[in-house]
């Protein structure tokens, strides 16, 4: 204490003392109150991400069926048995096919939304309300929709009573795998619930495109319509697009809901995680194998969003405070 | 120069009667199709099941079912009503918690100096890498071994810390003028007081957008209830829905009825709070 004031004393500039470092002891300094306001979120993070994950991890090596304290030490063999298991390898590669489907048609089909909206001149909002109501629905609620009443396999749904007008016989939309109609159902209700979502993201981008361009670009005699829209709206639009199908891909390998809902128990369409659902906390109980498989998809998506973080720039540009 | 951007705007976007009503067709169509499952929620949620399943396909039941509105609530092998309020209480408590602890952390990564601050923020940001849905089994053990299985607890707490949503307050509050703070900081408030008397009440937009997103993923949410919510008193809304469809008796008219209802409060969100959630959005769906 005495040698502050010495100091402070001796010191010629009172500038110094403004700073407002010490000034209010403990309830003051920055150090105090920066674990205030965060210490909760921390603690929080600390136990119910870092700390699962963790144990997980550790739960991946042993012979762990009904208990989560195992003594059992099996070293990698919960791998080898997740690798091993087919409706795993399976769900990888029907993981692989809604992504290749789902992927490039909700961006076509919300950036087309976008496009159309953003041209109207009146009723913009009307008609971007309604695409973006879907929305509002849970992936529940649509998988119940689709599956009692759209897609019913029964000749009242609408989807088989419409095809019944042209002479074509119902169509078991769900209850069988071969062909697989059950892609179907389960593409177009997540295009129409998350269409309007992303369309949302693509309006924004548009509006964004500097007026300037259009103009510059009639000067030079380029036609409205194809050749704007492939040379000055789509490069412009790259940022957003590229954003968006990483977050589509993302949203993808977290499929659970409607897989979940319209196919309950069926061996077939079942994506990872609701694999791992029933590997986990079906029958077996099976939390070693579960959390070998959890780890794997883990390692999975940290790569794609390493990869979507170098091209977004997470966290980057903001140094400067 | 402002004159002139809406006139030389108007005249490109003005094509001639023909491609304009070509516009207005096209985006009639495309609405339509987005209003057919929403069609057939209310016109099945307001008939009897012989309308539903039978052969004459009616646009509209004969006779208004407006008695099918209760018996979701009614129906004894699910208890809805009890979901529908667990579903409240849920999203609720989900948003004011991730609200409250979130934007708190966020301001202290923006906006209050320290040593280790960039540490933890990159312990944060590796957070965002794992979606929480892909680690639902460790979290499911986790919780399970605190007892906290079909509790409103083991619904809420560990869904509070989202490393997204306290990368979005960081970043907002970076953009937060910091003159309103230093005026704060001259009236004699520290931190905590300036961010409560000050910050808070002027970042109200922001918090609005964050909050009816984080409402509405919350009230939607599947995965982890069905996960936690082992007993029929603890489901939410959504597992008691899904619960109908694999029940062995299937009554159309209330499953419908009892969907339609589970929508109604996000819909009064939609209708009301548009114009944040919109924003919201556009402000959380990408950075960058």
């Amino acid at each position: 204490m005495s040698t502050t004031t010495t100091r402070g004393l001796a010191s010629p500039a009172p500038a110094e003392v403004t700073k407002p470092r010490p000034r209010r002891g403990l309830r003051g300094s920055r150090t105090f109150n920066f674990w205030l306001f965060i210490s909760p979120f921390l603690l929080g993070l600390i136990v119910f991400v870092y700390i699962p994950i963790i144990w997980s991890a550790y739960l991946s090596f042993f012979e762990a069926r009904f208990t989560v304290t195992p003594s059992d030490f099996v070293g990698l063999d919960n791998y080898r048995d997740i690798f091993s298991d087919t409706q795993f390898t399976g769900s990888l590669v029907t993981f692989t096919v809604f992504a290749a489907f789902i992927v490039p048609t909700t961006w076509a089909v919300s950036l087309g939304l976008a496009l159309l909206v953003n041209r109207l001149r009146f009723m913009r909002a009307f008609y971007r309300s309604v695409f973006f109501l879907p929305t509002a629905c849970s992936y529940v609620a649509a998988s119940l929709i689709w599956k009692m009443s759209l897609f019913n396999g029964v000749r009242f749904g609408l989807a088989n009573t419409v095809i019944g007008w042209f002479g074509v016989d119902n169509i078991a939309w769900l209850a069988n795998p071969d062909p697989p109609w059950y892609w179907l159902v389960i593409i177009t209700a997540r295009l129409w619930l998350q269409s309007g979502f992303y369309m949302i993201l693509f309006l924004a981008a548009l509006q964004n495109i500097p007026q300037e361009l259009y103009e510059a670009a009639a000067i030079d005699g380029a036609k409205p319509g194809w050749q704007t829209f492939r040379y000055i709206t789509l490069p412009q639009l790259r940022a957003t697009s590229t954003a968006v199908v990483l977050l589509l891909l993302v949203a993808a390998y977290q499929a659970f809901d409607e897989f979940f809902n319209l196919l309950s128990k069926t061996t077939w369409g079942r994506p990872p995680l609701v694999d791992l659902y029933y590997t986990a906390l079906g029958q077996d109980q099976n939390y070693g194998k579960g959390s070998a498989g959890a780890m794997v998809l883990t390692v999975l998506i940290c790569v794609v969003t390493l990869f979507q973080g170098k091209i977004m720039g997470f966290g980057r540009g903001d140094e400067s405070r | 120069m402002t004159t002139t951007a809406p006139e030389t705007r108007k005249r490109t976007r003005r094509g001639g009667v023909m491609s304009s009503t070509g516009l207005y067709i096209a985006t009639s169509v495309a609405a339509l199709f987005f209003l057919v499952p929403f069609y057939l929620l209310v016109r099945n949620a307001l008939s009897t099941d012989p309308e539903i399943t039978g052969e004459n396909w009616k646009f509209f039941p004969t006779h208004i079912q407006w008695g099918n509105i209760t018996e979701p609530f009614d129906d004894p092998t699910v208890d809805f009503g009890q979901s529908m309020w667990n579903s409240l209480v849920v999203g609720i408590l989900h948003t004011v918690g991730t609200l409250l602890v979130c934007s708190l952390a966020g301001y202290a990564l923006a906006r209050i100096p320290y040593r280790h601050a960039n540490k933890i923020f990159y312990g944060v940001l590796v957070t965002l890498m794992v979606p929480t849905a892909v680690t639902f089994v460790p979290s499911f053990v986790l919780v399970s071994s605190l007892g906290w299985v079909d509790s409103y607890r083991g619904l809420i707490i560990p869904g509070l810390f989202s490393g997204f949503t306290c990368f979005l307050f960081r970043q907002y509050f970076l953009g937060f003028p910091k003159e309103l703070e230093e005026a704060a900081r001259v009236d004699g408030l520290g931190y905590w007081g300036a961010y409560w008397r000050v910050v808070v009440p002027n970042s109200l937009n922001f918090f609005a957008a964050i909050a009816t997103i984080t409402f509405i993923n919350g009230w939607n949410a599947f995965l982890w209830p069905l996960v936690i919510g082992q007993d029929p008193s603890a489901w939410t809304v959504q597992v008691a829905l899904s619960s109908y469809m694999t029940n062995q008796t299937v009554n159309y008219h209330l499953i419908f009825m009892a969907t339609a209802i589970s929508i109604l409060p996000l819909l009064f969100v939609f209708l009301f709070l548009q114009r944040w959630l919109v924003q919201g959005i556009a402000q959380t769906g990408i950075k960058g």
